[in-house]
């Protein structure tokens, strides 16, 4: 397959599987067999394209222009390939899981589920490779309005509202700043592609460059920087596959892609860096992974703790794009792999509890490990591994961004890495220690509750198990990673 | 044939409009007027590729050599607003057939269709004339076709909604009228280009600024300009559907094409920034934006809704003309043919929901979207446009306006551009919550999707809403080379 084919294959296979679940809506068997079908087949043809992209192979297509210097384009560089492998691979993990789910919760409109799901991640591999700010752009709206009718699912009054905080948040954010942004970009340079070493460097006053920078930050809603972070806790009324993949991995990761590419190739290392652009705006992101933290540990509800963890954790990657060194770079982005398949196996599980036991409550899991091993050993390993302890792929991400900081003679922010670690630990590991080693309040013993359906066990000891391999075997993200951070 | 192109885009839909009067009723006048504006469709897009290819065209109208003559001069700029209108004109008249049967008294379809050609006469040759006295005349054969197209409303508000309209389009027109005559008491013209060679000489008169201001308000007035949109709510929500689409995406377009047409080539470059005007359209479009964007948000009737999005619309093309920057004018000529597709697109899609349920109110439309599928998502693909989401037309315009306002610094403008597509997205948001997650109100009657008479023209605008967010060759292509031409770079 040329490569031009290749990337096209990726970019509309999960199109194409969307309409064939619209078409196989009356026999439910072959609809999820087209679900898995093609999530296989992304998940294949992204690690072939990933290993043609070490090869050396030069991936770019424009498909139109529609202004001059302004086309939708796609190209291949490290960063992205690092997001679409992220992604394509653990979109078949999820499809497994949420058959199993979706049936195991006799949810409703399975065919409208499956069809936005494979949407969303049309769009999240057109964020992936995106060439321009403006295709990026694209995609990135199209991720917000497919994930919706997601978040909406239930159509519950709960759902509605959670809906419209989404909406409002994120396309709020990414009209009035994120695409000012671009237009200031566009005015100023006169174009839009990323380019290694950045475009903007000698075109705007570094004085006000820091002030762009922050119509980017806040502007990518999705990125969940502090005070524009509500949708991602309202986004929790969606079913868990959602949560899991779309909420902890597809459209937070995109956000804080999206940072790290205009860091990275609009701004660039070097110009962020010689002129202290970020210097302020880093306490945002350093404020956000605190508070985040402490929030989390006020929520009972599982997935709301949850949902403030991944706020705070992805303020890890908003602090490292704004570092832009170079360790602070490949931090940041080794985090988001690291980060995806911890806090993926985390929502996993929670989702196999609710479908379990009907249980949302962190109170409520007293003893319940012992019905549910296999589910709690899985949860357990995924909240070592967002903790960031050895030997779980977790501690790289923390480890470099550390790194980064003291290059930086940032000790405070290292104070603040170390001090949100200890905060982790006081939210996660609680909740299997509860499940494990405390008594049921009533009682009784969970002898009515299994685990959940096998396709969901599948999923979660394939994704903690991915955690222990990256600690020994993070190799292909850290070469990305070092790629991207070394493009300038 | 040739330059005969251009007086028969006129003249055709003029004679067939007392000959659909008198046909029997039936399917007979529908047929007629829909084959006259195919005809005018064709007409108007061979006329645009002769003037892209050949240069302007001159027509003297009875062979009277101008200024004494009235002539027709087409240039890229016309070509391009007649081609809209036109082409507006042949989507909607399949959807008409059904849409006006369900919603115009039988006896009356004959005369409707009547005055339908002679709007449409009218708003063709406001673009084709070169003449400014000429325009009134057209202006006003639109205007009062456009007076009896909406009082065959339904409600009995149409009645009042149309002498609304009629009151406030006469006194735009009156004072249209005193501007020209007052600078043809100075200039002893009426020709445009003729004007346009006079004028610099006597700019310094107090009467020919008087004539400027009194034009530019009539103007504005027609084209319901903030605070002079007053009859343009009430028009569209109360005229039948197929009205409201034609009106809504072809007579405010020719409204702002006769405003730049005047302060570009027929007042001097640079005039209107001498006089308090740009100011006025800044000021004038940036407060029209974000009140009627509110307005719109507190609607209960679908159409009133879109009604005030509309007028929100046209102060984002004044906006555009208040720049009197070349990126600025792109921008207005862009929007004019977006805003007349993705207005088009809704206003037929909320025609079929009224074509099926009678209804057009907030709480009358509930759960509707999931058995009209087809008309939900030509909404929500309308909607989108609107708001502007990359993709479609509606971000392309909005490119270029933000683009024109940065360029001049310009922050507020800026500012208030997003925060109408934020207010966009409230109201199209509220639409779509009504349409798809309400639960039904009345559970007797199934309602089914509309018919394909009215589906397929709604989809041809909404899928014209996709390309041309996609590939902006004759939008954008167009509409620099029209700005070429008013900035006087090529004649």
């Amino acid at each position: 397959m040329s490569a031009e084919t290749l990337l096209l294959t990726i970019l509309l296979l999960p199109l194409v599987g969307a309409a064939g679940i619209i078409i196989t809506r009356h026999n439910p068997d072959v609809r999820e067999g087209v679900t898995l079908l093609s999530s296989a087949l992304i998940a294949i043809l992204v690690i072939v394209l990933a290993t043609r992209f070490f090869d050396g192979e030069v991936f770019a297509l424009t498909l139109i222009e529609p202004l001059p210097g302004i086309a939708i384009a796609f190209e291949i560089e490290a960063l992205g390939m690092l997001f679409a492998l992220v992604a394509g691979i653990l979109w078949v993990v999820t499809s497994i899981y949420a058959i199993g789910y979706m049936r195991g919760h006799h949810e409703k409109n399975q065919t409208r589920f499956f069809a936005a799901f494979a949407v969303s991640i049309a769009a999240t591999m057109g964020i992936a490779f995106s060439a321009n700010l403006i295709t990026l752009f694209f995609f990135y709206e199209l991720l917000t309005l497919a994930t919706y009718p997601l978040v909406t699912h239930a159509g519950t009054a709960e759902a509605k509202r959670g809906g419209r905080v989404y909406l409002g948040i994120l396309l709020g954010t990414s009209i009035g700043l994120f695409l000012l942004g671009i237009l200031v970009t566009w005015t100023l340079t006169g174009r839009v592609d990323f380019q290694a070493g950045g475009i903007l460097s000698g075109h705007i006053d570094p004085a006000w460059a820091g002030l762009l920078y922050a119509l980017f930050l806040f502007g990518i809603g999705k990125a969940a920087v502090m005070p524009f972070h509500r949708w991602l806790p309202a986004a929790m009324v969606a079913p868990t596959p959602v949560s899991a993949l779309l909420h902890a991995v597809a459209v937070v990761k995109a956000g804080v892609f999206t940072l790290l590419k205009v860091s990275i190739y609009i701004f660039g290392g070097e110009f962020i860096l010689s002129n202290d652009i970020t210097g302020g705006l880093i306490w945002v992101a350093a404020a956000t992974i605190l508070i985040a933290s402490l929030v989390a540990m006020t929520k009972d509800n599982l997935k709301a703790r949850l949902a403030y963890s991944t706020v705070s954790q992805l303020s890890y990657i908003v602090l490292g794009a704004m570092l832009a060194s170079k360790a602070g770079l490949i931090g940041a982005s080794v985090h988001i792999a690291m980060h995806a398949f911890a806090k993926i196996t985390l929502f996993f599980a929670a989702g196999a509890i609710l479908v379990a036991s009907h249980k949302k409550r962190v109170s409520e899991l007293n003893g319940l490990g012992r019905a549910m091993p296999i589910t709690f050993v899985a949860f357990f390993i995924g909240t070592l591994s967002i903790i960031g302890l050895p030997p779980f792929g977790g501690m790289w991400g923390k480890w470099y961004l550390g790194l980064g900081a003291v290059e930086a003679g940032q000790l405070l922010l290292l104070a603040v890495l170390m001090i949100s670690s200890l905060l982790n630990i006081i939210y996660l590991l609680p909740i299997p220690i509860r499940a494990f080693f405390s008594k049921p309040e009533s009682g009784e013993h969970y002898t009515e509750i299994a685990e959940a359906p096998k396709s969901m066990l599948l999923a979660m000891v394939l994704t903690s198990s991915a955690c222990v391999i990256l600690f020994f075997y993070p190799d292909p993200f850290y070469r990305l990673a070092g790629l991207a951070a070394g493009g300038y | 044939m040739g330059s005969h192109i251009s007086l028969l885009l006129v003249v055709v839909p003029l004679i067939a409009a007392p000959v659909v009067a008198i046909l029997p009723r039936g399917r007979l006048p529908w047929a007629v007027a829909f084959m006259v504006a195919a005809l005018c469709a064709v007409l108007a897009g061979m006329q645009l590729w002769a003037v892209l290819h050949e240069g302007a065209i001159s027509y003297e109208l009875g062979g009277w050599a101008p200024p004494w003559g009235i002539e027709y001069r087409i240039d890229a700029v016309n070509a391009f607003v007649a081609l809209i209108v036109a082409a507006i004109a042949a989507i909607t008249l399949p959807y008409a057939l059904l849409s006006s049967e369900r919603e115009i008294p039988e006896e009356k379809i004959p005369l409707f269709y009547s005055a339908m050609l002679l709007c449409l006469t009218g708003l063709l040759g406001i673009t084709q004339t070169g003449d400014i006295f000429n325009v009134f005349v057209f202006l006003e054969i639109s205007s009062l076709a456009s007076y009896a197209l909406i009082s065959l409303g339904r409600d009995r508000q149409a009645l009042t909604s149309a002498y609304q309209y009629l009151i406030m389009g006469t006194i735009g027109a009156t004072f249209y009228l005193i501007g020209v005559g007052l600078i043809y008491s100075q200039t002893g013209s009426l020709n445009m280009q003729d004007l346009a060679t006079i004028l610099p000489d006597v700019l310094h008169l107090k009467t020919v600024e008087t004539g400027f201001a009194f034009i530019m308000i009539g103007v504005a007035l027609k084209l319901a300009l903030f605070p002079l949109h007053l009859w343009l709510p009430n028009a569209y929500t109360y005229a039948p559907s197929v009205v409201t689409v034609f009106l809504a995406a072809t007579a405010t377009k020719v409204a702002v094409y006769l405003m730049l047409r005047i302060l570009g080539m027929v007042f001097p470059q640079g005039f209107a920034l001498t006089t308090p005007a740009e100011e006025l359209f800044i000021v004038a479009g940036i407060t029209g934006i974000i009140i009627a964007s509110v307005y719109a948000i507190y609607q209960k009737n679908v159409k009133r809704l879109l009604a005030y999005s509309s007028v929100a619309q046209v102060g984002y093309m004044v906006l555009g003309i208040g720049f009197a920057s070349v990126t600025g004018v792109t921008a207005t000529l862009v929007h004019l043919f977006n805003h007349a597709l993705m207005k088009g697109a809704l206003f037929m899609a909320v025609g079929a929901i009224i074509y099926r349920t009678g209804a057009c109110r907030m709480e009358q439309i509930h759960g509707l979207g999931r058995t009209m599928p087809w008309t939900f998502g030509a909404i929500v693909i309308g909607g989108l446009s609107l708001v502007g989401v990359p993709g479609t037309a509606g971000f392309i315009s909005k490119w270029y306006l933000v683009t024109a306002a940065l360029e001049q610094g310009a922050w507020i403008s800026v500012a208030v551009i997003l925060s109408g597509s934020l207010l966009a997205v409230v109201y199209v948001g509220k639409l779509i919550e009504a349409l798809y997650f309400k639960p039904m109100t009345d559970t007797g009657n199934a309602v089914g999707e509309a018919p394909m008479l009215l589906l397929v023209p709604t989809w041809v605008l909404v899928l014209a809403n996709l390309y041309f967010g996609l590939d902006t060759d004759l939008t954008v292509g167009v509409a620099e080379k029209a700005v070429a031409i008013i900035a006087g770079m090529e004649s």
